[in-house]
């Protein structure tokens, strides 16, 4: 059971050891890169190559570690007690299960995506520690300990907004991705628009790569800015000659507001195609 | 197995532990590296490495350790000329340049906008010889400032293109250079540096539901409902932000604004006042430095007390008279020396630190950054993600 990228999702040679080895260890795979490089896609593609379920768990600033483990809704149990439900002799029926425990008690290992974990508070991994390492944990008001049939699948994602605690780190294997380059970027646009125009991905690719080198961008586009871009590009039905013409005297390409999202980055392009067309 | 590639990225700063050996030597025992040297590399950065900051001291030390599979690739000669000059564009080039060791020899240069000038000139000079290029981002070769000898291997703007890619192993390509440490200064990343510095403390009115005193005290009131207030919950450290003004920290400004942006979302009890180069007895509240502005230095001790945390943003470069002899003060007469002033301040608040937004490396060519930094008793940080982190870790020990 190896991973080998799909046909919706190119994976570099670094991605595909990293994963097989978290895979093989069964290790929480921690990834992190710039955003728009399908980190989050990138679990959702494992376990669509594995087939295997996938869990998503998105982490919000708000979200709490136990929330993953199971919630005890107190309230409901006590409006049942007032109505006299007989459902509220049993504590059991007020846990809620939180996507860890759907990923332990799955009869077949899951993918679990916990995404965005950063965005969570500084202690929130810690709080997981012990639960990713034993894979198991203890329900206090029903006294059972949950454990998991089959060690899922654990991919973790990072904007790099926090810092992750050592100890939590040490239990991971790491995988930056990086930005694409042109090869890898052409591979990716061949699995998302098979039938582009060579010609038109060419230009297009030129004139995305110079954006991205521009000194000075506050916001550099992404590759799912680009792939929106190229999207708008064949929508308008716009062709490679209107690209290449970018290079001659127009510097400004076509449709620029999918790939500049920064009000200064589009002014200093301006200004900067404005100098080349007066040179 | 590989201990002393283990040893040697420990020496180099790697912060891999005991554990994350272990694990490396388990998937290596899976077969999980086959017998392609590259894919060891790969587990092993995947399985040593957890912070992208340490991944080109990953591929160095790599690169080092496993020498001898391939020698280095020469830098491709630049051929292109690069031909528009706006401002923004000339500064993110000049900073690339200006962080290394070299920035010492600029003074000699007549400071940062003369610079530019010269790298405008070098440019503009350069356009009219490759008249032909026709990338509009080009990179500039040895000559901008070859004349100069700052850089023998020319300014170097983006990556190379991956035609290279089959000539070089992967880790000498080196391609995590620009994550390493401390490169990317947002206002975004300096809160979170900041962040560090809390101290949550309920103070003040009581206008929050106590949810759990209230649970409490309903079920000792025997179900009566009995409801439980609380003061807010918020940051109470408080800052004095002390920040340097005009003259050699021109170049800074914009670094510095970011950093007080960041300050003062983060901190409700922040209080800044300017000086120009060393403080003395009379501080200003507004970056103009006008005579009505100016508050006695000394008030300013007596009315906000020994809680308050110090920070000084300052470059700490300044004629040495500045600092040690009275009358030294470029702005005006002294009667008591800048380190007298320095040392009765730093008495007034023990909790201090000095952020210097110069390259932590270039410090100790200047005398009066050496002597600051003693007075501070060491405790002068980079402006950098790193610095401002080690700083606030100082402020709250």
């Amino acid at each position: 059971m190896r991973f080998e990228g799909t046909d919706s999702f190119v994976a570099t040679e670094d991605l595909k050891v990293a994963v097989n080895a978290a895979v093989a260890l069964e290790r929480p795979l921690l990834i992190k890169g710039e955003p728009g490089t399908g980190k989050t896609v990138l679990a959702q593609e494992i376990a669509k190559a594995l087939h295997k379920p996938l869990i998503s768990w998105h982490v919000k600033s708000t979200t709490k570690a136990q929330q993953g483990l199971y919630e005890y809704d107190a309230v409901s149990r006590l409006r049942d007690s007032q109505l006299g439900d007989a459902r509220v002799h049993d504590i059991a029926n007020y846990i809620i299960r939180g996507k860890l425990w759907d990923a332990f008690a799955a009869d077949s290992a899951p993918v679990l995506l916990i995404d965005e974990i950063d965005k969570a508070d500084i202690e929130f991994p810690n709080d997981l520690l012990l639960e990713l390492d034993r894979m198991e944990f203890f329900v206090y008001e029903t006294r059972q300990t949950v454990k998991a049939k089959q060690r899922p699948i654990i991919v973790i994602t990072s904007n790099n907004e926090k810092e992750l605690p050592d100890a939590f780190l040490r239990r991971c294997f790491f995988h930056y991705i990086k930005f694409p380059d042109r090869e890898t970027m052409q591979r990716i646009v061949d699995v998302h628009y098979p039938g582009i125009s060579r010609l038109l991905l060419s230009e297009a690719l030129t004139s995305f790569f110079e954006l991205r080198e521009l000194p000075g961008l506050k916001k550099r586009p992404s590759t799912s800015e680009f792939l929106d871009w190229l999207k708008l590009l064949l929508a308008e039905e716009i062709g490679p000659e209107l690209l290449r013409e970018r290079s001659a005297a127009k510097l400004i390409p076509p449709l620029h507001g999918a790939l500049l999202k920064n009000e200064q980055d589009v002014h200093l392009f301006e200004r900067i195609a404005f100098m080349a067309r007066r040179g | 197995m590989f201990l002393a590639f283990f040893l040697a990225l420990r020496a180099a700063g790697v912060k891999a532990s005991l554990r994350e050996f272990l694990t490396l030597q388990e998937a290596m025992l899976q077969g999980l590296a086959g017998f392609d040297v590259e894919h060891f590399y790969y587990l092993a950065r995947a399985a040593l490495v957890k912070d992208e900051r340490f991944l080109d001291k990953f591929d160095a030390v790599f690169a080092e350790h496993f020498k001898g599979v391939l020698q280095p690739r020469p830098e491709a000669p630049d051929e292109v000329a690069p031909i528009e000059l706006p401002r923004d564009w000339l500064e993110k080039l000049a900073e690339r340049l200006l962080s290394d060791e070299e920035k010492a020899q600029i003074e000699a240069l007549g400071g940062f906008e003369k610079l530019m000038e010269t790298l405008r000139q070098r440019l503009e000079a350069q356009q009219g010889r490759h008249q032909g290029g026709n990338k509009w981002i080009g990179t500039a070769g040895t000559s901008p400032f070859g004349a100069h000898g700052y850089n023998p291997e020319g300014v170097r703007i983006g990556q190379q293109g991956s035609r290279h890619k089959s000539a070089v192993k992967v880790w000498d390509k080196r391609e995590f250079r620009n994550l390493a440490g401390d490169a990317e200064l947002g206002t975004r990343n300096m809160k979170i540096a900041l962040r560090r510095l809390r101290r949550f403390a309920r103070e003040g009115a009581a206008e929050e539901l106590d949810l759990a005193g209230t649970i409490r005290s309903t079920a000792r009131n025997a179900g009566y409902l009995d409801l439980q207030m609380v003061p807010e919950r918020h940051n109470a450290v408080k800052l004095l932000l002390l920040l340097d003004i005009g003259g050699s920290m021109d170049e800074h400004v914009h670094l510095c604004e970011q950093l007080f942006t960041a300050a003062s979302s983060e901190f409700k009890h922040l209080k800044h006042l300017y000086f120009h180069n060393c403080p003395y007895e009379m501080l200003w509240k507004d970056a103009r430095m006008r005579a009505a502005d100016a508050i006695p230095t000394l008030d300013v001790l007596h009315t906000y007390d020994h809680t308050w945390k110090l920070v000084f943003v300052g470059d700490a470069a300044m004629s040495p008279y500045e600092l040690i002899s009275p009358g030294g003060a470029v702005s005006s007469w002294n009667q008591e020396t800048g380190k007298t002033w320095l040392t009765r301040i730093l008495h007034a608040y023990p909790k201090a630190v000095w952020i210097n937004p110069v390259p932590e490396n270039l410090w100790q060519h200047t005398q009066t950054t050496r002597l600051i930094a003693e007075l501070m008793e060491r405790r002068m940080y980079g402006l950098t993600l790193e610095g401002l982190d080690q700083a606030m870790r100082s402020l709250m020990q």
